[in-house]
């Protein structure tokens, strides 16, 4: 019987991953509808049915369409292992996660995007990386992470004493970061090391990077082919 | 009980959400002003309640809060009843589409308006002079995203369904600030979002903050 779970959208997109992510860390049974961004899959009118705004991943869960990898994230747990969620279930645990979620999405985001960004995907497309823009956002991230050396000097993981969606939102982002020069950044920073290393050795982000370097091999292939 | 504590001024819109939120479920609150101008927001005091040295922060008790959106959930969960359930607890069909459309707010909608606020209103006041080319594309930003609300609204009351929720206020704050630029005319096009904006804008909880806003700007 085909899973009632679907996620459409390419596994080495780091919100994909996000999505999948929380589904192996759940258990549950899903397929990966793959789509190709570059043959423009995301703009079809099928697509846009499901998602208006032309982004990956959608998750359908029966009747439930939804997109936002965070928003897919959050329901994939609150149906299925919502401690990873909401903690102990108190207010205040809940809003210690939502808290660091939120962290997540507006403070660590977008300058390891920048990095990401020019360190990894403008020579993968032929181009040179604009140094600036690395370094500005280098030095955004530092003063961030040293945030998180200091939180995590105080506490086990971001929201509190057990693991939630708060520490595992960030593997996808971090995951990529790892392989620029500037993973430093993390390895000087001994509480933030040992929480990254603790997040990647979890078996569900290992089946996750799998999946995406899976992924990655077919399009190298692909590209060689051309 | 004690009134929880926010700290920043009404004036920034991520202070706002929180004070729509607070005023929704009728809470008693207290608002503690943080002096940007001798940066009392960097100061030991104020980085212990948030440590990106940034408004707003939230006290209730021994909790201690930041980021506004997860205030926000905080307030309406703790506060929720029958009547006032604005995150929709309870519904695991109903949330999930809150969460969606409160992350297209957060990720889509409010950059693209707080660019062109950022280049229009602080640039000048910082000395310098607006990027009219960052302007043009975060207003094509913003009417790709008003094409999607428009089609969304007009099969839907509200952006995650027929009932109001923290999606919907989530927009109020940088809205407000958007609409007294000149630019504020690429609503012109948008029937259903304007109706659904002027709905927003009539709860007594938004007027209640917005004269708070307007007391701020003259006091």
């Amino acid at each position: 019987m085909a899973p009632a779970v679907k996620v459409y959208g390419w596994a080495m997109s780091p919100f994909v991953a996000r999505a999948l992510l929380c589904l192996e860390e759940a258990g549950v049974e899903y397929e990966l509808v793959a789509m190709n961004p570059e043959a423009g899959d995301h703009l079809r009118p099928d697509f846009l049915a499901k998602n208006p705004f032309a982004q990956v991943p959608v998750l359908e869960d029966g009747d439930l369409t939804l997109f936002e990898s965070r928003a897919i994230a959050r329901h994939v747990l609150r149906k299925h292992k919502p401690e990873l969620l909401a903690g102990d279930g108190s207010p205040e645990a809940a809003a210690m996660v939502a808290v660091w979620l939120e962290v997540e999405a507006h403070q660590h985001h977008a300058p390891t995007d920048a990095i990401i960004v020019q360190c990894i995907v403008v020579p993968l497309r032929g181009g040179v990386r604009d140094q600036a823009v690395v370094d500005e956002n280098v030095a955004k991230l530092r003063k961030v992470l040293e945030v998180y050396e200091a939180r995590l000097s105080a506490s086990m993981y971001l929201a509190g004493d057990s693991l939630t969606l708060a520490d595992l939102s960030h593997f996808p982002m971090m995951h990529y970061f790892m392989e620029t020069e500037y993973a430093a950044l993390v390895e000087e920073l001994p509480h933030v090391k040992a929480w990254w290393e603790e997040l990647n050795a979890r078996p569900a982000a290992r089946r996750v990077t799998a999946i995406g370097v899976q992924a990655a091999d077919r399009w190298a292939q692909e590209r060689g082919k051309q | 009980m004690t009134p929880v504590k926010v700290f920043g001024s009404v004036a920034f819109t991520n202070v706002a959400r929180v004070l729509v939120c607070l005023e929704e479920v009728g809470a008693d609150y207290e608002i503690v002003d943080i002096d940007f101008h001798v940066k009392e927001h960097k100061s030991p005091e104020h980085l212990a309640r948030n440590p990106f040295g940034q408004v707003p922060a939230f006290q209730d008790g021994d909790l201690m809060l930041f980021q506004s959106r997860a205030i926000s959930r905080y307030v309406l969960s703790k506060y929720r009843t029958d009547e006032v359930n604005l995150l929709r607890e309870g519904s695991p069909e109903e949330s999930a589409l809150v969460d969606v459309w409160l992350d297209v707010e957060a990720l889509q909608y409010d950059p693209a308006m707080s660019s062109v606020f950022f280049q229009h209103r602080v640039v000048p006041a910082l000395g310098g002079m607006p990027d009219e080319g960052i302007i043009g594309e975060s207003v094509e930003k913003l009417r790709k995203v008003l094409d999607v609300y428009e089609a969304r609204l007009t099969k839907h009351r509200y952006l995650a369904g027929d009932f109001l929720s923290l999606a919907d206020l989530s927009h109020f704050p940088e809205t407000y600030y958007f609409m007294e630029m000149p630019y504020a005319a690429v609503f012109d096009s948008y029937p259903r979002v304007r109706e659904w904006l002027e709905d927003l804008f009539a709860r007594p909880a938004i007027k209640k903050v917005v004269s708070l806003m307007a007391k701020d700007f003259s006091g």
